[in-house]
């Protein structure tokens, strides 16, 4: 055998191996998503929306509570977690770019993206839950917001160092003082960097079921009341897939289908953002 | 003929992060509605000096000076100088052109709102002058609302020029303004330092040491953070006083 040949094979031996290693990871993907949808689908109805849970081994009722709860909760999260990572982030990349401190910063919210989610939820039923006596929907919203800081910090503190320093001087040169040289030049120059870090970190937190779990449990009632336990799509799928009813796995189906296309769009919003950007 | 001094630069040392010693003992005369030029070797510290004059080593910690700047009387060096004052008086254009991530009337009017003009009107009519200031209103008059980034690079020099000028400088420095550009554009950027140079004092860095000779009334001449020389231009590319001018000027080193 020629080298050549031989050069050939293990090209070949290479291809295959990492082909069907592709593929493998890939079946599962299709096949998970295939199912959600398939059963996600015929579960889907109007009523869904529309009514709270009836009472258990009844048929009918919806996940109203849930979609409401989880809404709310989610909102709250982004509400919190959006400003103090962007903040965060231009702290870093402006006030203390090339500082030991930053680095430092930036090392620890690495690390903090990695930490196990139920880790977060734990030490927020440390944190808010015991201290109040019950399950709140805040605790889930700041629990979740916790996830998203680091998250957006992060996106940020990079989108913000793209942009040349040569323009923050030119800014400066026109006699502009710091605070306006960010918030009127470097952010704009940011924007769509940090939008797309903002929705992909709404679409990490809005899957999450671990850290709500410790924190606003689970709700059988609609409430707009944060200060109570609250439902949400991700505990409810978890409480109904484990159930004995076949009405609730449907409903599980159904609510695993909606917030994974909810996810799914902005995860395809934020991609779409990009692409409009660099095109 | 009797030019008044618009800046005058007088033992002026700088030193890099406290200890890197950048400029040595500087001592020149900037005369108004001239064009003074720097010229020398790579990291002879010329754009080091044009930088002490709107004081934008000042963004970076532990840089100092010693020595003075005497702007029209008064020492821009001195600690109480409002940077952001100094900084409208006296305007920059970069190396690379430098647009902001927005429109190019956005661009021009930027300045203008930093100094709390906000009437539309009023801003329409300024960025127009600024635009036909510096030749670019022909060309930029349809797409002012167009991203700056639609610009090709000559044209973004002369929209940065544009935005330095609606402001109405005393002073423009100019860092090489002309380094990243064609001939064609480089030829634009320097018949419009002519045409400005009756209004305002400019003050360019160069590499290109015709483009000195072809736009400048003064130049000085910098070699290891020291001033060599400082003359008129038609002096120095003629008659140098010092040997290392005009070994320099000649080409024989640098």
């Amino acid at each position: 055998m020629t080298r050549e040949q031989q050069r050939k094979i293990e090209g070949g031996i290479a291809l295959t191996f990492s082909t069907l290693a592709a593929l493998l990871g890939l079946f599962w993907l299709v096949f998970i998503l295939g199912d959600v949808l398939v059963h996600g689908i015929k579960a889907l109805n109007p009523s869904l929306f529309l009514n709270d849970p009836s009472p258990p081994g009844t048929e009918g009722g919806g996940l109203r509570n849930a979609f409401i709860g989880q809404m709310l909760i989610t909102l709250c999260a982004t509400l919190i977690g959006v400003p103090v990572g962007v903040l965060g982030g231009t702290f870093l990349a402006e006030y203390a770019r090339g500082t030991k401190i930053a680095r430092v910063i930036s090392v620890l919210a690495d690390i903090m993206v990695s930490v196990p989610s139920i880790v977060i939820g734990t030490f927020i039923y440390a944190a808010l839950v015991i201290p109040i006596g019950h399950f709140n929907g805040w605790a889930g919203a700041v629990a979740l917001s916790v996830i998203m800081i680091p998250v957006v910090l992060r996106t940020t503190e990079d989108m913000l160092s793209l942009v040349s320093w040569t323009v923050r001087e030119a800014a400066f040169a026109l006699g502009a003082p710091y605070y306006k040289v960010i918030t009127q030049v470097v952010y704009r120059g940011a924007a769509t960097g940090i939008l797309t870090g903002i929705l992909l970190s709404i679409a990490r937190v809005a899957g999450e079921t671990a850290p709500l779990l410790f924190t606003s449990f689970n709700n059988s009632f609609f409430s707009w009341d944060m200060n109570r336990p609250m439902a949400s799509l991700t505990v409810t799928i978890f409480q109904y897939a484990m159930g004995p009813y076949d009405d609730w796995h449907k409903q599980a189906w159904a609510a695993a289908f909606v917030i994974t296309i909810f996810i799914l769009m902005l995860t395809i919003l934020g991609r779409l953002i990009i692409k409009w950007r660099y095109s | 003929m009797a030019d008044r001094i618009e800046l005058e630069v007088k033992g002026l040392d700088f030193y890099y992060s406290g200890n890197i010693h950048a400029l040595k003992n500087i001592n020149l005369s900037i005369a108004k509605n001239n064009v003074t030029a720097l010229i020398g070797p790579s990291g002879c510290g010329k754009t080091t000096l044009l930088r002490c004059f709107n004081r934008m080593h000042d963004l970076y910690p532990k840089n100092r000076y010693e020595g003075e700047i005497s702007f029209n009387g008064v020492n821009t060096l001195a600690p109480e100088t409002d940077h952001i004052k100094l900084r409208s008086r006296i305007g920059m254009v970069f190396q690379k052109p430098t647009p902001f991530p927005m429109t190019i009337f956005d661009n021009i009017a930027y300045g203008l709102k930093l100094r709390g003009i906000k009437k539309r009107s009023e801003l329409a009519e300024r960025v127009e002058k600024a635009l036909t200031h510096a030749a670019l209103w022909d060309e930029a008059k349809d797409k002012l609302h167009a991203s700056a980034y639609d610009l090709s690079g000559g044209q973004q020099q002369r929209l940065v020029i544009a935005r330095a000028l609606a402001v109405e400088p005393e002073v423009l420095l100019f860092d090489e303004p002309t380094s990243a550009l064609d001939p064609i554009s480089t030829a634009k950027i320097e018949d419009l330092v002519g045409i400005l140079k009756k209004e305002i004092t400019i003050i360019i860095v160069t590499h290109n040491m015709q483009q000195a000779a072809r736009i400048s009334d003064w130049t000085g001449f910098m070699m290891l953070g020291e001033l060599i020389e400082f003359d008129r231009t038609d002096k120095i590319f003629t008659a140098p006083s010092e040997k290392l001018t005009e070994d320099y000027v000649t080409g024989r080193f640098g």
